[in-house]
């Protein structure tokens, strides 16, 4: 009996695209704590490994060794079912993304549309736990996750559909593929399909710190005001599983946002182009986002809904208009 | 329930901020009666901490208080040493050295740079900004190494004595101080860049928490939370003591009332400080630290004493019943964050909870002092 080698092809893409998630999450929280501590001035973790290296693993094997309090009171099917349903579409969320021209588990034409339907699954799981906790702080988390997310997918989804406009297709590769030769050729620098296109990246690194809840948005998590908000009555790995779902999302949204903007996995001078140029833009738009959670303060939860709805929204729609006019003149 | 909350008696719940809560700064309770995130009414319940300072002061000799002063408001610990010794000093008629008080005057102002520091930190992390918190440490450990080579502690200092200081300056100590002041007149302005110029904090500050002089006179705020709401009250400039009447300095005054103007009163105050401990370094005298007839067992006149400091959260006032013998038969503590609290109930009222948070930062609480 043979195997078809395209379900070969896809197991290994699974195990792999799982073990990156897992491994970037854990090793992501280094990197974090890494950054946070030379932003201020200190070390960071050193203890454990070198330079630290093994803390994501002692933290993991602390946090699974944990008891799994379910507390009384809470909703046992919502509670249990929170963390997986963060967690499942963010891994889902890799399966569509072109790492290089060959490196991509299904290059499907809609795979554009298939990366935010994941990504806008996050919300509805973080809603459950949140819910289900029967925790106050949780549930004003809850109310706040919930708008926050829909006020950021609004502006989040108009640029997109712009550059949709710009390149004629929802498929990821193609996309990165027309940008291909030089970073003149990116869209970010694209002013002939709208002079606005530098200001659609801001955009959509706006809104997808604001949609992965990451500071200076992170009214989810508001630890001064909410404790820790939706994930203050999860214990142990049900904690871990939220921590690792955040960073799995913000890895997505750094790859969207290399992938739409900044040409995938293209070299900006033209050499060698590769999955290394991916992860290396990749890596600096999350160092960019730890660097911007370390050094501002957090809004407060209506100041983001007005940014959103009286600026972000406004010049997205603009940014929309511009482009359609451009590739009608031009 | 007061009128504003049985206007809005739709569906409220009940939320408990504290005992343990990371925006309470220790073990203070507020009750809060919320309309979703709309703060209906505000309770604080106090008392978790409290230690009875004020009977413990009826059941020991006058000098065994002295710690527990220091211990009230751990973050500036010598005003309040400060306070308790001038009351116990003017009761047994007990004359202190120049240069003892100007020593007073510095380490105080010393460590009203450090309290103002650390509230600065603390409270750009209710507003989630982290990093800040640890450049200010990192400035308020300059002042401790220092106070720790002269009073031999780092938080509760117990450096003054009936009639003096424990312990004369060492020669490191003034250039130490000095250098101290240089480095922190380069770090304010980054402080200022990174933190008050920044438009998140400056949205979240600006025009919010307004504190009312009403308000100020009707619960009994002092320091800060009162120059924020533009009344120029400095028991340092208005009821002098110590040394305080030969320097120059000002009170800086922001009559807007809202969290960023108590914010700024902050920020000035580490400046005027700064201004204040430069000037005593100047003008030190040379000669004795301690009164040269200070009694070694102490027992004040029958009277009824009371005196005022300006801490760096306000007023302390400490009243002191002597009835002859070598304990107080009466001790009251005014502390100025009881006060200072109170108003929050009134103040936040209609407020979302961010805000009122931020509110509460901006009161600088201790709760220890709170409690006593």
């Amino acid at each position: 009996m043979s195997v078809h080698p395209e379900v070969i092809r896809l197991l290994i893409f699974l195990v792999g695209i799982i073990a990156f998630a897992a491994l970037n999450a854990a090793y992501l929280v280094w990197l974090e704590r890494k950054e946070a501590g030379h932003i201020q001035r200190r070390i960071g973790p050193k203890e454990v490994g070198p330079f630290g290296l093994l803390q994501p693993l002692a933290d993991g094997i602390k946090l699974m060794t944990k008891q799994l309090i379910v507390p009384a009171g809470v909703d046992p099917v919502l509670f249990r079912i929170a963390p997986i349903l963060v967690m499942i579409p963010a891994i889902m969320g890799f399966v569509t993304i072109p790492f290089s021209e060959t490196l991509v588990a299904r290059n499907l034409d809609i795979g554009l549309l298939a990366v935010f339907a994941f990504a806008s699954v996050n919300v509805l799981g973080l809603l459950m736990g949140a819910w289900g906790s029967r925790n106050k702080y949780a549930v004003i988390s809850a109310a706040r996750v919930v708008s926050q997310n829909v006020a950021y997918e609004i502006p989040m989804l108009v640029t997109v559909v712009s550059l949709v406009m710009v390149s004629h297709t929802m498929n990821l590769t193609k996309i990165v593929g027309q940008q291909l030769g030089g970073f003149w050729h990116w869209n970010i620098f694209n002013f002939a399909a709208s002079p606005l296109m530098p200001v659609a990246f801001l955009i959509f690194f706006v809104c997808m710190l604001a949609e992965t809840n990451r500071a200076p948005f992170d009214m989810a998590e508001a630890e001064s005001e909410l404790i820790a908000g939706a994930f203050t009555e999860y214990p142990g790995m049900g904690f871990g599983v939220f921590f690792m779902a955040e960073y799995a999302n913000i890895v997505i949204g750094c790859s969207m946002a290399t992938i739409l903007f900044l040409g995938g996995w293209d070299c900006p001078f033209g050499l060698y182009p590769g999955v290394h140029w991916f992860l290396l833009k990749m890596y600096f738009l999350i160092f960019t986002v730890i660097w911007i959670r370390w050094t501002y303060p957090r809004t407060t939860f209506y100041g983001l809904l007005n940014l959103s709805w009286k600026i972000l929204i406004p010049i997205s729609f603009v940014n929309l208009l511009l482009t359609s006019a451009m590739l009608k003149v031009f | 329930m007061s009128a504003f909350a049985q206007t809005q008696l739709k569906e409220t719940f009940v939320i408990n901020l504290g005992p343990q809560h990371p925006a309470t700064h220790g073990v203070l309770r507020v009750k809060l009666v919320m309309d979703g995130e709309y703060i209906v009414e505000a309770e604080p319940v106090l008392g978790y901490i409290h230690r009875m300072h004020e009977k413990m002061g009826e059941n020991r000799t006058w000098a065994q208080f002295m710690p527990n002063t220091g211990r009230m408001d751990y973050l500036h610990a010598l005003a309040y040493n400060h306070g308790y010794v001038t009351v116990v000093e003017r009761a047994a008629g007990i004359e202190v050295p120049e240069r003892a008080e100007y020593i007073r005057v510095i380490t105080a102002e010393l460590n009203r740079i450090s309290s103002h520091l650390l509230w600065f930190g603390a409270f750009v992390l209710d507003l989630g900004g982290f990093t800040p918190l640890l450049y200010a440490f990192d400035d308020r450990e300059q002042i401790l190494d220092l106070l720790e080579s002269v009073t031999g502690s780092r938080l509760t200092y117990s450096y003054f004595r009936f009639g003096g200081v424990y312990n004369d300056i060492d020669e490191n100590f003034v250039p130490g101080a000095l250098a101290f002041i240089k480095r922190l007149r380069e770090r304010l302005p980054m402080y200022h860049a990174l933190v008050t110029k920044n438009v998140i904090l400056r949205t979240r500050l600006e025009d919010i928490g307004f504190i009312t002089p009403e308000m100020c006179r009707k619960y009994g705020a002092t320091g800060p939370v009162a120059r924020g709401s533009g009344i120029n009250f400095d028991v340092r400039k208005h009821e002098p003591y110590s040394v305080y009447p030969e320097f120059n300095f000002d009170i800086p005054v922001y009559p807007k009332g809202d969290s960023m103007a108590r914010y700024m009163v902050r920020m000035d105050e580490i400046e005027q400080s700064m201004r204040i401990v430069e000037q005593a370094i100047a003008k030190l005298p040379d000669g004795p630290v301690m009164a040269p007839k200070a009694p070694k067992i102490l027992k004040p006149a029958k009277g009824d004493y009371y005196h005022a400091v300006e801490t760096a959260r306000g007023s302390f006032g400490i009243r002191v019943v002597s009835d002859g013998t070598n304990t107080p038969y009466r001790l009251k503590l005014r502390s100025p964050t009881f006060s200072n609290l109170s108003l929050f109930g009134e103040a936040c009222q209609g407020m979302l909870l961010p805000d009122a948070l931020a509110l509460m930062g901006s009161l600088d609480l201790v709760i220890p002092e709170i409690d006593r």
